[in-house]
């Protein structure tokens, strides 16, 4: 009896403790998008979102920047998507579990955690100078694409270990060859998670500074890029002057909060969609 | 029924099997003939499944494992290079232990063999999957729900739609690597009068630990040990009156 009174004493106080930490990490969360949202809510209107910075970015709106964020996006898009899912399937799928693909395995997993920074230097090497694009849309874009990669990567590898092998060995056993079997009985069941840890990849990226203020993003330019080659506004980079290289901080620091709201916003709206597509996609199946 | 007078449709010969380097099968001569069925038990870890799996060379997925031996398929090797071994997967079907049903619905799931070789004509398909639902005496218990997912079929049902999947492609030897262990009585029973009916078409091989299955639904028995063949031969004569005193101690049940 008195044995089990001890134990739910201990474990109200472990629930207490579990409950707590939740809350805490809810209350930081709530606090921040409380400070960035009021500060920033005023600067909000149809000229912010829809014009170019006007005065030495003391007055107009991030039109460019908000363009140039989701143009640069794309392009990362289009690079980390197909090789990472792609790098992911043969690694899971068709690579022999030896040492050596252990070793990339890991490599790739600490490729996720360099500095952002880093790859924005290795961008400018490989791309601005190496390859010659310049500082432009398309290099910042490349650089973002090679950051998001290992997260991709490791994704849709962890959605495909979530498909049972079960799948796999049937469709083997009734004269499929292993192309086949992925196709047909695998990938389906596995697009939804790699889908839906690839956009987070890219929400990531969307957010980045540092990648992209050597490789591409201009300091102000009124204008939309017009190809691969042009130089783009960005949201974070755009932020990060407003935060903290304006001489007019005063005037600017609500046009910077606007700024942090809108990238947030848009972050946000991209993990939304992430869920939205694997609900889909699942409900599809079901 | 004397042995002579049937064909051998699939046999081994002296088969050994590595994972890594421990040695799973050793020496194992099985001889499975064509409309009987054929019995391999043992106790757990014998190596049954490994057996039964290197027949259509399922194990051949598995890193690091290697067979010694041969695997004769009408008198051919299956590991001989001009032996395609999607074609012989085809030739030799397989229901695994649990039941496996894909996500997809009942049609296509059955469907799935055929569309693979790219089988496209509606007409045909739904023949085929009518015909093999019957033939999995399935087709009475879903023919109206067929655009339904096969998980929402009971487990019984989904091992009877996972062997109307593999009869979709017409094989000659159907294997059954432990087909009722996760199922419930009722349900097996179903799968035993169906295996009695299979064995007119198909040469059928299974794998139990129910040795009041291998002796209700065999015509021949298989005993292995440890990865060795202790004793083969017709079922009847297994279990009345064996050879190996160590045969005679699992069926009475004395280890195992």
């Amino acid at each position: 009896m008195k044995g089990s009174t001890k134990k739910k004493v201990i474990q109200f106080f472990g629930f207490f403790l579990l409950r707590g930490c939740l809350f805490l990490v809810l209350a930081i969360l709530l606090l921040f998008l409380y400070d960035i949202g009021s500060k920033g809510g005023g600067a909000i209107s149809w000229e912010f979102l829809s014009k170019a910075p006007r005065r030495g970015m003391t007055e107009g709106g991030i039109y460019p920047a908000i363009i140039g964020t989701f143009l640069v996006t794309m392009i990362t898009a289009v690079l980390a998507i197909p090789l990472g899912m792609c790098a992911a399937i043969y690694l899971n799928e068709y690579a022999k579990q030896t040492r050596l693909t252990r070793m990339i395995r890991l490599s790739i997993r600490n490729l996720s955690g360099v500095p952002s920074i880093v790859y924005g230097l290795f961008g400018v090497i490989l791309f601005v100078n190496i390859l010659r694009f310049g500082t432009s849309i398309l290099s910042a874009g490349l650089t973002l694409g090679l950051m998001t990669l290992p997260w991709t990567i490791t994704a849709s590898e962890e959605a495909l270990k979530t498909i049972p092998n079960s799948y796999r060995e049937g469709a083997l056993a009734l004269g499929a060859t292993k192309w086949q079997s992925i196709r047909t009985n695998v990938l389906p069941y596995a697009v939804p998670g790699m889908l839906t840890g690839t956009v987070l990849g890219l929400a990531r990226a969307a957010g980045e500074t540092a990648p992209i203020m050597f490789t591409g993003a201009a300091f102000f330019l009124p204008i939309l890029p017009r190809s691969l080659g042009d130089q783009f506004m960005a949201l974070p980079y755009h932020l990060y002057i407003m935060a903290t290289q304006h001489h007019a901080i005063v005037q600017v620091r609500p046009l910077a909060y606007g700024t942090a709201l809108v990238l947030i916003a848009l972050v946000l709206g991209m993990n939304m969609t992430a869920v939205i597509i694997r609900y889909r996609l699942r409900r599809k199946q079901r | 029924m004397s042995a002579d007078a049937l064909k051998i449709r699939m046999e081994t010969r002296d088969l050994d099997f590595f994972y890594g380097t421990k040695k799973a099968l050793d020496k194992v001569s099985v001889a499975c003939y064509e409309n009987r069925v054929t019995a391999i038990i043992g106790p757990s870890g014998c190596g049954k499944s490994t057996f039964i799996r290197t027949l259509n060379r399922m194990n051949d997925v598995i890193a690091g494992t290697r067979v010694e031996g041969s695997i004769l398929l009408d008198g051919k090797d299956v590991r001989s290079p001009d032996v395609d071994v999607v074609d012989l997967r085809r030739r030799v079907g397989m229901v695994f232990q649990k039941p496996n049903p894909f996500p997809k619905s009942i049609f296509d799931n059955i469907a799935y063999g055929l569309r693979i070789n790219g089988m496209r004509d509606k007409k045909t398909l739904e023949a085929v999957v009518e015909k093999s639902l019957q033939g999995a005496a399935l087709w009475d218990e879903v023919k109206d729900r067929l655009d339904e997912n096969a998980f929402s079929l009971s487990g019984g049902q989904q091992q009877r739609l996972c062997i109307a999947r593999a009869l979709a492609v017409e094989p000659e030897v159907i294997l059954f690597d432990e087909p009722c262990s996760a199922i419930d009585p009722i349900a097996t029973a179903k799968i035993e009068d169906l295996i009695e009916t299979l064995k007119k078409s198909y040469t059928v091989v299974i794998v139990t630990h129910n040795m009041q299955q291998a002796a209700r639904v065999s015509d021949y028995t298989a005993f292995m040990m440890l990865g060795e063949l202790v004793e083969f031969g017709v079922t009847e004569r297994i279990f009345t009156n064996p050879a190996n005193k160590l045969t005679e101690d699992y069926i009475t049940g004395r280890f195992g």
